[in-house]
């Protein structure tokens, strides 16, 4: 605008008219902000009114939107039309001190650390005393689990214990069809205190294995030839790559797919990784079925199922 | 003393009498902050942590972290008289039966995907323009810290709520930790308290997501604007600008006030998406059952690359002396741990190749430190594509494509890209320089960079040389 004055009368017709289209433009900026701050208000009424009439999700969200952001839009034009922007300055100093600075704080810290060096034995037993201290308050952290043991190795599976459905229910070998798979479970006792309260077998985190009756003949694991019972086999369903369920069975060709990271396992071949991730077979289960056709575990799984670790071999 | 008729001005000048506020406030409302778009980006997030903790406050009211086993008598029919956790429970509750709860589950949500990425991006934001450089090494790292702090935030406030995915990711994050060597097993049954799923690990999570982190986080946030505050802004150069100088606007009050607004239209935009669009609908996916998973199963969006390299990492584990480093533990924990010692390392590393170790408060553009650029982007597309392969599965389903395939394509990918687009990068910044140049714009002067130093090995002949020199240099002055 001031530019435009000094130019002299030849623009003053046109400066006038800028000034009056300022002026307009000025008034509906006006306009606008406070049009932003009714929305804001508009948008807070309705927000009390959904709630107080019982409330709905999206109407909630949306009304909530339009008080902040009405609100925030009328901030930003308001700051942006109405508010001086000319660039100020301002002087950036040296960050570091000054080497008189450090002096003076040098020759004031090492007077100190003088008087409290001179007693070596005072600095060398706090200094114990303080270490001691820090490893003493490590310990209460073992209170936070117990010694991992044979916990992550072994499942509830033993030699006669029989395989349930997630209902605690036995199953039979021959209610499993050709291409069938069933996910079982260690059988539960029913809870003593409350015999009433329904068992839970799938709450056994370690245990979830596949009862899978392929088309075609199952090759077992090396030493587990007789864990087989007519073409039915047994693993676990927990992934060796990080433990996710292996949960789907596609039985045209015999596998095993982990939807989380896409391992793939043959279940006619040792349940052996064939593609993704994992690096080892899926633990076998040795079965066997008692007099009146029930599934039943002839002893744990032969390898510690699940994830890997450090000294899953041991 | 003439009394000041304004109540306003009386309250002011009673504080000013305790505080000697006037002077501090003086100060604060004139400083100069220099005016950039890429400069809101942090303040983005700052203003979705806002979000977090408000929204956060009040879920914790409705909100029992326990995994009491009871049955659902909500209003969701489809999962009533199912036996739940209690925490599943209460967060179904939150959605179906707290008036608002739902809004606010959500919004909380978003804005902890939008606090991420606004982190994400401002850390770009500081990387490519060389933000990082000295003094602000410490701040840089103060940023890092706060990043990983985030992302772990962000797995245990999703992980708490003990439906089907996150139960799910629980038994991975168990599993990454018991890949740790030595100490792995140790470590997965103090965090969890026992055997998976373990008693304890919803409720500790808890304390970790509403209590530890965000506090570490506060305080971290604080000395992270604390810093910026004492270092003053960085700028980019142009007409008046200079290492000696910030040329910007001050506080008040326009800045306030446009920062402000800011801090409403990033709540607004939450509010908008918490009520429009759903997330995390944990209904559908139903209790945790240890036996069980959903297909498609992913993490949230800073998850997935983590999840993307279990995907794609061979088969590889080490098996010797009868002990196991298990597969999870290459692409999940030693990339991790990569990938932020990288970050925290950058600036010294660039200090170092570049023998650059002066001040700088004037900003790069990437263009004229195309080196820098190219690792930049590159690095991004690696870990791009990382993310991407965390939905292998879902591409696989989405194209009728085999997920073998597919997954063999990202295998390749992630070798093959980074590469390309670092080249490519790197050209981009020679001709953007080059047009610069034609454009009459003096060329900017570029430091050295000593790829001879890559030669690590010769490091030790290095120091000795440097010792040698010093003290020819010091014997020829004596």
């Amino acid at each position: 605008m001031s530019s435009d004055d000094e130019r002299g009368c030849l623009g003053c017709d046109e400066a006038a008219a800028t000034a009056a289209e300022e002026a307009a433009a000025a008034r509906r900026a006006e306009v606008a902000v406070a049009s932003g701050f009714l929305v804001s208000t508009a948008g807070a009424i309705g927000l009390a009114v959904v709630y107080w009439q019982g409330g709905q999700p999206q109407l909630e969200g949306l009304f909530l939107a339009l008080a902040l952001g009405g609100l925030g839009l009328g901030f930003v034009l308001w700051s942006r039309r109405f508010m001086p922007h000319d660039p100020v300055v301002e002087a950036r100093h040296p960050i570091a001190s000054t080497e008189e600075e450090v002096d003076r704080f040098r020759q004031e810290f090492e007077q100190g650390e003088v008087i409290l060096t001179r007693r070596k034995l005072l600095v060398r037993s706090a200094g114990l005393a303080v270490a001691a201290l820090g490893a003493a308050l490590l310990f209460p952290l073992r209170s936070l689990g117990p010694r991992p043991g044979k916990g992550l190795k072994d499942t509830p599976f033993r030699r006669g214990v029989y395989l349930v459905t997630a209902d605690n229910e036995r199953v039979r070998a021959e209610d499993i069809n050709v291409n069938g798979v069933l996910t079982v479970f260690p059988e539960v006792e029913p809870n003593p205190e409350d015999p009433e309260e329904p068992p839970r077998p799938a709450l056994q985190a370690d245990s979830p294995t596949l009862l899978i009756r392929p088309s075609g003949t199952p090759r077992p694991q090396r030493d587990m030839e007789d864990g087989i019972v007519d073409g039915l086999v047994a693993y676990s369903k927990l992934c060796t790559h990080v433990g996710c369920p292996v949960g789907l069975y596609q039985a045209d060709n015999h596998l095993l797919l982990c939807p989380c990271h896409q391992s793939t396992f043959d279940v006619l071949d040792g349940a052996k990784p064939v593609f993704g991730p994992a690096t080892r077979p899926l633990p076998q289960l040795p079965i066997g079925v008692d007099d009146e056709g029930y599934v039943v575990a002839r002893g744990d799984f032969n390898a510690p199922p699940g994830a890997g670790f450090w000294d899953r071999d041991k | 003393m003439a009394r000041d008729r304004l109540v306003t001005r009386r309250v002011a000048r009673w504080m000013d009498t305790r505080l000697g506020s006037a002077k501090l406030a003086r100060t604060a409302l004139g400083k100069v902050f220099p005016d950039h778009w890429s400069f809101l980006i942090g303040e983005i997030a700052l203003y979705s942590f806002v979000v977090l903790i408000l929204t956060g406050v009040y879920l914790t009211f409705f909100f029992d972290p326990s995994v009491n086993e009871v049955v659902y008598q909500g209003s969701y029919e489809p999962l009533r008289g199912v036996e739940m956790t209690q925490a599943y429970a209460s967060a179904l509750d939150l959605s179906f039966d707290v008036r608002a709860g739902l809004v606010m589950r959500q919004i909380h949500h978003w804005a902890a995907l939008l606090f991420l990425a606004a982190m994400v991006v401002h850390l770009m934001r500081v990387f490519f323009t060389g933000a990082f450089r000295r003094p602000r090494e410490l701040n840089w790292m103060i940023g890092i810290t706060l990043l990983i702090l985030s992302i772990f935030n962000g797995f245990a406030g999703y992980s708490l709520l003990d439906d089907q995915l996150s139960g799910t990711g629980l038994r991975i994050a168990h599993s990454i930790t018991l890949s740790i060597p030595v100490v792995g097993t140790w470590l997965a049954s103090l965090l969890f308290g026992g055997e998976f799923p373990g008693p304890d690990i919803i409720n500790r999570l808890y304390v970790i997501h509403i209590l530890l982190l965000p506090a570490l986080i506060i305080v971290l946030l604080t000395a992270h604007l604390g810093l910026v505050v004492r270092h003053k802004h960085t700028q980019f150069g142009g007409r008046g600008r200079t290492e000696r100088n910030v040329v910007g606007e001050p506080v008040w009050p326009r800045f306030a006030f446009k920062s402000i607004g800011l801090l409403l239209l990033t709540a607004a935009v939450l509010a908008a998406l918490g009520g429009l669009a759903q997330i995390n609908p944990i209904w559908l996916y139903g209790p945790f059952e240890p036996a069980n998973v959903s297909a498609a199963s992913q993490p949230d969006w800073y998850m997935a690359w983590l999840d993307g390299a279990l995907r794609i990492f061979p088969p590889w584990e080490t098996r010797a002396f009868g002990y196991t480093i298990p597969n999870p533990f290459f692409p999940a924990v030693l990339l991790a741990g990569i990938t932020f010692m990288l970050l925290y390392l950058w600036p010294f590393l660039e200090a170092k190749f570049t023998s650059d170790t002066v001040e700088h408060h004037l900003l790069d553009r990437p263009r004229n430190r195309p080196v820098r650029t190219c690792m930049g982007t590159a690095t991004l597309a690696f870990y791009l594509v990382l993310s991407l392969s965390a939905s292998t599965d879902v591409i696989a389903v989405t194209f009728g494509t085999s997920v073998n395939g597919v997954l063999v394509s990202f295998r390749i990918a992630a070798l093959v890209v980074p590469p390309i687009v670092a080249v490519v990068t790197y050209r981009l910044c020679r001709e953007l320089q080059l047009r610069d140049e034609e454009a009459g714009m003096a060329p900017p002067e570029r430091p050295r960079i000593r790829w001879e130093l890559l030669r690590v090995w010769e490091w030790p002949g290095r120091r000795k040389e440097a010792k040698l020199a010093a003290s020819r240099s010091t014997t020829a002055v004596d």
